[in-house]
């Protein structure tokens, strides 16, 4: 019997494809209410930090240089307090094999998935997983399809998506390309019932796992060389895995004390979904339209439960704007003499403002960088803005709004990340889960959003009564 | 005439506007979900023909036959006058520039 192919219908057998394509019975690890046993998935799905280790050596992928931007450190005591200061470093994760930190995510995907015996792996990203699942397939003799999202309805593209798709192509990878929305997971669950491949999931845990070699390494490394861990690791904030990942692996090297801050491009006001304003904006990852909704609720993603859950590791969210990242982005070529995607700088425009907060003796980590190259790159970047009817102008970032104008800050001075109220998100993660599961949570349920929120009970307690109140 | 064998690009409708998500934005939902992929054709035929391609992994897919060889334009873009002065400036505030 012909299966319907119509959008609900197809949506509708997400489950039964998901089960097939990932082979984790995630209903194992429910308790039938809004707790679930996050670390018993992560540890009985997932791999060790050695086994790990090991895969990611074995395909170019992992210990990545970690580098003293000493200019761009200079530049920021220039601007900063008496005193104030702190070692910028950012983890060069452009030296992986594909060219940024998701061939972690990747390595163990892919290994995972010949592993099991599958004949090809799919993935629905118009990032950089793209290709660092086409070169880990390509290591390991598997077939690859990436799925992108990658053109408005006038058939125009994103210069960055673009590169990804020829990246992928390079590497082997059938690249399918869509327009604006988010029926791309219709077309990729149509694919993975027609394959029968594995859904190289960026949200699954080996896709979170892969990424704690990441936190693990970049201990050990400030540990060798200061003897201490850093004092503050910045992480660029999508979808959350990035920094679920590495906070994961900094606990699993036992740098309990390191600050985690997430990092995201503010692209408030324009909608992801959108074909207006697909073009409109300059980032297509890294920003605010998926770091905020993945945060206040993970379970959003290809998966039922994502293993990529950052508001666990976070004790600060900042974001920071489309105009000071490309302004950062040019330092580091012209102060450091290092060429980078901006936006694996996302980070590092934080860090730039954050280490200024800081003593000159604490030091202050950006745990990536991604490749750079036609498309992916300042100039086209801020060319293909222009073109789009997007004003580039010198001034205060704080004036910049997203979609009308991308301010290039006037001074580096100006360069201010702004806060995210992290116990809003919060409150709104307890919300979501008690609307989605019960309003009467369980002692169990309890300590589960205690650990999701990384708070205490008394927190957790006081939100439910307001949300039970305001109803 | 595009020969059967060669490597083409097709464009194809996958949702139809009123097929689209409940939740797509209502300038998304004007549009319809369109495709693109590439792969080798699999029998002669015109530009504009609805063809069938296998792609890469061996799929088969259908759809408008719009490309013969097709291949990337994306470059560095145009002259960004603006990158000249950041430049200029934090070269100026570090090492002390020319002044």
């Amino acid at each position: 019997m012909t299966k319907a192919n119509d959008y609900t219908s197809v949506m509708a057998r997400k489950p039964e494809v998901m089960l097939d394509s990932i082979k984790i019975d995630y209903s194992e690890f429910e308790s039938g209410s809004i707790a679930f046993d996050y670390e018993r998935m992560m540890r009985e799905a997932g791999y060790t930090i050695e086994e790990m280790e090991k895969m990611q050596l074995e395909t170019g992928v992992g210990n990545t240089p970690l580098v003293e931007l000493k200019n761009l450190s200079a530049l920021a005591r220039k601007v900063a307090p008496e005193g104030k200061g702190a070692r910028i470093f950012i983890k060069d994760e452009a030296a992986n094999a594909s060219g940024s930190f998701k061939a972690r995510r990747a390595a163990t995907s892919c290994y995972h998935a010949k592993k099991l015996g599958y004949k090809g792996v799919i993935s629905a990203t118009s990032g950089n997983y793209g290709a660092a699942v086409a070169s880990q397939a390509a290591k390991y003799g598997l077939k690859c399809i990436i799925v992108q999202e990658c053109y408005d309805s006038n058939s125009v593209g994103q210069p960055e998506i673009i590169e990804k798709a020829r990246a992928c192509e390079a590497l082997g990878a059938e690249v399918v390309q869509l327009t604006v929305g988010p029926e791309l997971f219709y077309k990729f669950i149509l694919m993975l019932e027609e394959t029968g491949y594995f859904n190289a999931s960026l949200y699954s845990p080996f896709g979170i796992a892969g990424v704690e070699t990441l936190g693990y390494e970049l201990s050990m490394q400030c540990r060798q060389r200061f003897g201490k861990d850093p004092d503050v690791v910045v992480a660029t904030n999508a979808g959350g895995g990035n920094l679920t990942g590495t906070a994961r692996g900094l606990i699993k090297a036992g740098a309990t004390d390191t600050q985690i801050v997430a990092a995201s491009v503010d692209l408030s006001g324009l909608h992801m979904a959108s074909d207006n304003d697909f073009n409109r904006k300059s980032f297509t990852t890294g920003h605010t339209g998926f770091g905020v909704p993945f945060s206040n609720w993970p379970d959003r993603s290809d998966v039922p439960r994502s293993a990529a859950r950052p508001l666990r590791y976070m004790d600060r969210y900042v974001t920071i704007t489309q105009g000071s990242v490309f302004y950062i982005t040019e330092c580091l070529a012209t102060l450091e003499g290092i060429e980078k995607g901006p936006a694996g700088n996302t980070s590092l425009a934080a860090a730039f403002a954050l280490a200024q907060e800081m003593d000159e003796d604490k030091i202050i980590v950006v745990q990536e960088t991604e490749y750079t190259g036609a498309g992916k790159h300042v100039q086209p970047q801020l060319a293909f803005a222009k073109d789009n009817g997007i004003k580039v102008c010198f001034g205060n970032p704080a004036d910049e709004v997203p979609g009308e104008n991308i301010v290039l800050p006037e001074h580096p001075s100006l360069i201010k990340p702004k806060d995210l109220d992290l116990n809003k998100m919060r409150k709104s993660l307890i919300k979501t889960a008690l609307k989605t599961y019960t309003m009467d949570p369980t002692e169990e349920d309890i300590k589960f959003l205690v650990e999701e929120t990384k708070t205490d009970v008394d927190f957790v307690n006081k939100a439910i009564e307001e949300i039970k109140a305001a109803l | 005439m595009v020969k059967k064998g060669e490597w083409v690009r097709i464009h194809k409708v996958i949702l139809k506007p009123e097929e689209r998500a409940p939740q797509v934005p209502d300038d998304t939902k004007k549009v319809p979900l369109e495709m693109w992929v590439k792969g080798f054709l699999q029998e002669d035929a015109n530009f504009g023909d609805t063809v069938e391609i296998e792609t890469v992994t061996g799929r088969k897919e259908t759809g408008e036959l719009i490309e013969l060889n097709p291949y990337y334009t994306h470059n560095f873009g145009v002259f960004v006058p603006e990158l000249i002065e950041i430049d200029k400036q934090v070269r100026g505030i570090l090492f002390g520039g020319d002044k």
